[in-house]
């Protein structure tokens, strides 16, 4: 019984992929979704800036946290050529909209209610953080946020901005 | 009789979860990451208020023979 | 059993299919504590107080108070009505670390005739796209024995449980939990107060008393399913079984429903109908037919055969939900439980005269109020 199972460990072991931090290569799939103001915003349009679009919802207590890290790193680079867009998963954006006027922040939010966009980036981890470099390109994905992880952002936006 | 029924249903539990392992460590979730909002609600928590469940639990189990397998964990936001 | 659960231990700690999780929420809990049935009051506060630090830990303690009053039945039949005052503290530790959470705990509960100490270790990880969870826990706990009135008595138990959880998200609104618990006792594990009767034509009533008898070892094995489902109108219910057997002959189910209610001003309210019945133990007997009748026995109510009904309400209304300096959000919350207990082989011997084991099978009704805040930071 116990064979089998170092068996099995080791081909798990084998099997399994590194998370948390990934790097990515291709186009990133344009998508245009309605922001807060009630205008439409499309990611194509954005092309130049380096963007980070940040899946999140109201219900997910680490997204929750990263917010003001997110501000944070909006209101530093923002000016340089960086552009942050939060696309929320949430089939009802009202929960969302309450929560902002709690916690306000400045840069783009975007409401995916029906999911294409998330399921077109194929989010995996709640939230998720995707890095576009200025010409479109995908160059990084963090699945999840844990404390520290915006250390990580801000070298990453440095190091495409400078692109 | 009952005793090795409760640990037979263990010991299958415990395979069907090995079985599971062998044919897909990285399986397709059919609950998208993005679809717990109700898994998440406070009130889908199998144990919303500790504090209270721990002195109910206790409130029980001093005045029944029967101990054990209460409380439970999981569901959640999944997050992370 | 516990090989196989050695060895998915060691699965767990190897199969790296999902990232990491989440550490509980930082919150504090104050609950004050009612119990009043059967001639037994006991009420008390219970504390708790749980913090994050580091990002890889979570610390809680716990600080529970009973102070009993009891004429409970077998007090006013056989002794004198007493007070007594039991004191608990926890302390518990989780790690989150990639793959797996762990936990470490302490428990000391201490009253003037008995000490118990437990330490528990668990450890669990979510796996399949994080919508399975499995853990696995083990207690080991050491208890002292003493008599009130007899400075000499000490006698110990030791107990060790096992427990394996699993937790499956079926849809997006149907969670299914599945645990195990094998428990075994060994040591000192009757009442040193408690006695049994043995039918006895010297004296007037018709019966004597004379001190309890256990066997030293007792194993147990529970199994319990349980589902929650997310109603689209925003509700919950959930539904419960639990089937007992144990070494002592002592089978037992439970089954439990409950309902959970929100509403939009920010209370919410809970319904739950709890069942419970067990068979005796193979050495318990109301009424023995004569002294020493056989080598183990019991006259211990909780080992009859039995049934008890509970009905819960329970009202919860958020408070400080905007924060408060360093509070996130809060609830203030009330939960009522009416208890019926009825025995089947326990007679009441408050009722005299009649011949010894024709006395009324015992009945009584018990109500447990809690009242309680949590905050969470």
């Amino acid at each position: 019984m116990l064979r089998a199972f170092s068996v099995l460990v080791v081909g798990c072991l084998a099997a399994s992929l590194a998370w948390a931090a990934q790097t990515l290569s291709g186009p990133a799939p344009n998508f245009t979704l309605p922001s807060r103001d009630g205008g439409q915003v499309s990611l194509a349009g954005l092309k130049g800036n380096v963007v980070m679009v940040n899946f999140w919802a109201t219900w997910c207590v680490p997204c929750r946290q990263e917010m003001p890290h997110l501000e944070a790193i909006y209101e530093k680079y923002h000016s340089l050529g960086f552009e942050l867009v939060a696309v929320n998963v949430e089939n009802n954006p009202e929960g969302a909209r309450k929560w902002l006027e709690e916690t306000p922040v400045t840069f783009t939010v975007l409401f995916d209610a029906k999911n294409e966009v998330t399921k077109l980036y194929k989010v995996q981890t709640m939230p998720s953080t995707v890095l576009v470099a200025r010409d479109g390109t995908m160059r990084f994905i963090h699945h999840g946020y844990k404390p520290g992880f915006e250390a990580e952002y801000q070298n990453q936006v440095r190091a495409l901005l400078r692109e | 009789m009952r005793k090795t029924h409760v640990r037979a249903i263990a010991r299958v539990a415990v395979g069907a979860t090995v079985l599971c392992a062998l044919s897909a460590c990285s399986i397709e979730p059919w609950v998208k990451p993005y679809e717990r909002d109700h898994l998440a609600d406070p009130i889908m928590s199998f144990d919303r208020d500790p504090v209270s469940s721990s002195y109910t639990g206790h409130v029980q189990e001093a005045r029944e023979g029967a101990r054990g397998a209460t409380g439970g964990s999981g569901g959640g936001c999944g997050c992370n | 059993m516990k090989r196989s659960l050695v060895a998915f231990a060691l699965l767990l700690a190897a199969v790296r299919a999902s990232w990491a999780g989440v550490l509980p929420e930082d919150r504090a809990d104050v609950l004050l504590h009612s119990y009043d049935g059967g001639g037994v009051t006991i009420q008390g506060p219970s504390l708790l107080v749980r913090k994050q630090f580091a990002q890889k830990f979570s610390v809680s303690a716990n600080h529970y108070v009973d102070r009993v009053s009891s004429a409970s039945i077998d007090v006013i039949t056989t002794a004198s009505p007493y007070k007594e005052e039991r004191t608990q503290h926890s302390v518990g530790l989780d790690y989150l670390h990639d793959r797996w959470m762990m936990n470490i705990g302490f428990t000391n509960s201490e009253e003037n005739d008995y000490t118990a100490d437990t330490f528990s270790f668990g450890i669990s990880q979510d796996l399949f796209g994080d919508l399975t969870t499995v853990s696995l826990g083990y207690s080991l706990g050491n208890d002292v024995v003493g008599r009130r009135g007899d400075p000499a008595f000490r006698e110990d138990t030791q107990r060790q449980q096992y427990r394996l959880g699993l937790s499956q998200i079926l849809t997006k609104n149907l969670l299914l939990g599945l645990s195990f618990e094998s428990i075994t006792d060994e040591g000192f594990l009757n009442n040193p107060y408690r006695q049994v009767r043995y039918r006895d034509t010297t004296t007037p009533q018709g019966y004597s008393y004379e001190r309890e008898i256990y066997p030293r070892t007792r194993s147990s094995d529970a199994g319990a399913i349980r589902v929650r489902y997310y109603l689209p109108y925003r509700a919950a219910m959930q539904a419960e079984y639990r089937q007992y057997a144990d070494t002592w002959d002592i089978k037992a189910d439970t089954f439990e429903i409950g309902y959970t209610h929100p509403i939009a001003s920010g209370w919410t309210f809970e319904g739950k109908v709890r069942t419970y019945s067990q068979t005796k133990a193979d050495f318990y007997n109301d009424l023995f037919a004569r002294s020493r009748f056989q080598n183990f026995m019991a006259r211990d109510k909780e080992l009859s055969t039995f049934s008890s009904q509970t009905l819960r309400l329970g009202a919860s209304y958020n408070i400080m939900r905007g924060g408060w300096k360093f509070v996130e959000r809060g609830t203030l919350n009330v939960f009522v439980d009416h208890m019926m207990f009825d025995y089947e082989d326990f007679r009441d011997l408050r009722v005299t005269g009649g011949v010894p084991g024709s006395e009324p099978f015992y009945s009584f009704d018990a109500n447990v109020v809690q009242l309680f805040a949590s905050f969470w930071f």
